[in-house]
């Protein structure tokens, strides 16, 4: 986990969280609607988030991590204001989206599955987005742009930097 | 009536009840289907796919550990598509299998390996990405080495079993390991150290953490009085490290054996369960008539201590002050022995050999730390016996040395699920009234998960309660805390069926595992070694009397308070 990312979750987040477990808790295999919620109100699962669903639940925190580590939407950091998505589908991956991520992440300078300090910016990779004519692609939040070549990377992001 | 089922397999018309495994069937016609994931009483995933065989009815290969048979099927447990299938598997598992097979632990009593040979693996067909895992040896008892790990979830299971859930599959698809949340060391998981896992995983990922180089060099110090100490359930397994049959006491040539180390002495760990006896039971009978809260626990399982300072702290005013009978021995040996003697402490090396992982933790604890300076597993003991190349089932049966060498049959019976109860109710009772005779308590012994009883004694009711394995304790603790049992002295035991089914104890072949009931066979030869025992009752003991008249006066007397007994610490760190 991002040592920098650090948790603050508030008593208001904690309040629904703990609705949604005691909600829930009767339902069979309720930990996976749980997870989901937890990251709808907190945008990602970190151990104190996971703490209260394991004591919640009464079951072990070995038990939740195995279940969030599983499934790739869950997330252990958290994700920034603008999330990007690099695809790294079959066609995008022959048209050279590795190399989108790379540059990416040099201008950003952090790793895929990570945010930047300032939280503006996270960085995924997935696979398809169903834009394949437009390979490679990548989106940022809603947006999705295609053709992409490295150089053009920097002026897509300094775009999200302005709006700030 | 359960319903019947009439099945052949490879030919041998079985009946067996509906609902049964194939497995377990094939059991029945004596015919042995290969297993890696599966462990009788364990663990039941039906994931590896060894098991798999040609089952009339169902489509392509079955597994047989989880595939209920019915009524007409016909199985075929070896024929070319099952082997091929088998022996694929193997090849895959070892594609990322760290083949360290010369030197690890487990070289000869490996699952992995005892299959490999057997369907004639290249075991490198497949070349597999080069994973190097973390090794973990956080804990001062275990040893996780993943990349020897082939998931097959035994040990999660076992941690399950326990109600512990320390560890867990992480990840997906390639990338899965096992291990605690958020990654982190064992040391920061509830792990408590009962070696369950260890003694459950099928190929050598899980081992105790080996202290038998400071033993070698302890012993090859002129300067050190290496003293070995052995625990009740030893002499009950160490024998099948040797190839000797499940249950058969070596009590005898293990003596013998770890006298040809040439160490000072070799003492028996038995008398200081009697005078764990002594003073526990005197604990008892003061709580009962001084209104301390009660029920009392027993203290000797050290897994058990560190589970209630985790999860139970408000139960530890409960728990017994007396030290378990490793750490009295320790202490006792360099007090009393050492004054008597004549020896300097410092020069003692104490070494106790248990079928524990837990107790390796138990003596590095702050409150006792010095008492023993190392404990080995039973498994280390029966390494240490080949490397000195002595022939273990022909040597003669010798005595322990004395004065610690005779001990009762209540400290025989330490090792078993209800022994240490059976143990201080001897005692307790004739101390409560002198004209108490039983001495046989069948309602604490055998392997159920829990055992209640009541008894009369001196006008005093007694209601006691013992449990094996930890989820049992916390059924236990769960029902005392909610007011709908009450019990006035609990003996716990971490593992199922006690220490004879310890985590340090040698680790059998899953074909034996899955067939035999290894906890009633170990304790089978302690119980015998009670009945046959000259001295039923710790009181009795002659050797209990030398101490306490020598040295500690009586029990709970405040010499014996200072040495032989401890405090507990609630540990809210996890």
């Amino acid at each position: 986990m991002d040592k920098h990312c650090k948790f603050c979750g508030t008593a208001e987040q904690e309040q629904k969280l703990k609705a949604v477990i005691e909600e829930s808790r009767d339902m069979p295999g309720c930990l996976m609607h749980i997870l989901q919620e937890a990251q709808g109100i907190y945008g990602f699962l970190p151990i104190e988030v996971q703490k209260i669903i394991a004591e919640g639940l009464n079951i072990s925190l070995s038990e939740v991590y195995g279940v969030v580590t599983f499934y790739s939407q869950f997330s252990l950091t958290p994700k920034g204001k603008n999330r990007i998505s690099v695809c790294l589908g079959t066609a995008c991956y022959v048209k050279g989206s590795d190399k989108i991520l790379e540059e990416v992440e040099k201008q950003l300078g952090i790793k895929c599955g990570q945010c930047t300090e300032d939280g503006l910016f996270s960085i995924d990779s997935c696979r398809c987005v169903g834009a394949c004519g437009l390979a490679p692609v990548m989106m940022i939040n809603d947006e999705v742009y295609g053709k992409l070549t490295p150089k053009m990377v920097k002026g897509i992001l300094d775009k999200y930097r302005e709006v700030k | 009536m359960e319903k019947m089922v009439n099945i052949k397999i490879n030919g041998i018309p079985v009946t067996v009840p509906e609902g049964t495994t194939i497995l377990q069937a094939a059991r029945t016609a004596h015919i042995e289907i290969p297993t890696l994931c599966f462990l009788k009483d364990v663990s039941r995933v039906g994931s590896c796919r060894m098991c798999v065989v040609e089952a009339t009815g169902a489509r392509g290969l079955v597994a047989a550990c989880v595939y209920p048979v019915s009524e007409g099927m016909e199985v075929r447990t070896n024929t070319e598509k099952c082997r091929q299938s088998r022996k694929m598997t193997l090849e895959l598992i070892l594609s990322k299998h760290k083949k360290k097979c010369l030197s690890c632990e487990r070289n000869h009593s490996c699952e992995l390996q005892r299959l490999s040979l057997g369907y004639s693996v290249d075991e490198d067909r497949f070349k597999g990405e080069d994973f190097v895992l973390p090794l973990d040896d956080s804990t001062p008892y275990l040893i996780r080495d993943n990349d020897k790990c082939i998931n097959c979830m035994r040990c999660v299971n076992a941690c399950k079993k326990q109600g512990i859930n320390a560890i867990g599959p992480i990840g997906r698809g390639f990338n899965v390991h096992i291990g605690s949340a958020f990654d982190r060391p064992l040391s920061e998981s509830p792990c408590v150290g009962c070696g369950q896992c260890v003694v459950d995983c099928p190929v050598g990922a899980l081992s105790e953490k080996s202290n038998i180089n400071e033993v070698w060099s302890a012993l090859n110090d002129t300067a050190k009085k290496v003293i070995f100490i052995t625990a009740p359930s030893v002499k009950a397994t160490l024998g099948e490290a040797f190839d000797m049959p499940i249950g058969t006491n070596v009590e005898g040539k293990m003596v013998a054996a770890i006298r040809r180390f040439n160490p000072a002495a070799v003492f028996n760990m038995d008398v200081t369960a009697d005078l764990t006896i002594m003073e526990e039971a005197s604990e008892l009978i003061n709580r009962i008539k001084t209104n301390k809260p009660m029920p009392m626990f027993t203290s000797c399982c050290p897994a058990w201590i560190r589970f209630v300072e985790q999860t139970y702290p408000e139960m530890i005013p409960h728990l017994s002050t007396c030290k378990s009978p490793q750490q009295m021995f320790g202490a006792l040996l360099k007090s009393y022995w050492c004054e008597k003697n004549n020896i300097d402490p410092a020069s003692l090396f104490v070494v106790s050999v248990i079928p524990c992982t837990a107790k390796k933790f138990e003596c590095a604890r702050e409150e006792m730390k010095g008492d023993v300076d190392v404990a080995i597993t039973t498994r280390e003991l029966a390494r240490m016996i080949k490397t000195a190349g002595i022939k273990f089932t022909e040597l003669p049966d010798e005595d322990f040395d004395n004065p610690f060498s005779i001990a009762t049959g209540a400290g025989n019976i330490f090792g078993a699920t209800g022994g240490v109860m059976e143990a201080a109710l001897r005692t307790a009772a004739h101390m409560l009234d002198g004209s108490f005779e039983v001495l046989d308590f069948f309602a604490v012994r055998g392997t159920n998960p829990i055992k209640e009883a009541t008894y009369l004694v001196a006008g005093h009711t007694i209601r006691v309660a013992v449990a094996s394995g930890l989820d049992n304790a916390r059924t236990i603790i769960e029902n005392i805390k909610s007011g709908e049992k009450k019990y006035d002295f609990v003996e716990i035991m971490s593992c199922p069926g006690g220490c004879v089914n310890g985590g340090g104890q040698p680790t059998l072949s899953d074909s034996v595992r899955n067939s035999v009931e290894l906890k009633e066979a170990r304790a089978k030869a302690l119980y015998n070694c009670d009945s046959g025992n000259s001295y039923r009752r710790s009181a009795d003991s002659p050797t209990i009397d030398i101490i306490y008249n020598d040295y500690l006066s009586f029990p709970n007397s405040h010499k014996a308070h200072e040495i032989l007994h401890t405090s507990y610490k609630a540990d809210k760190t996890i």
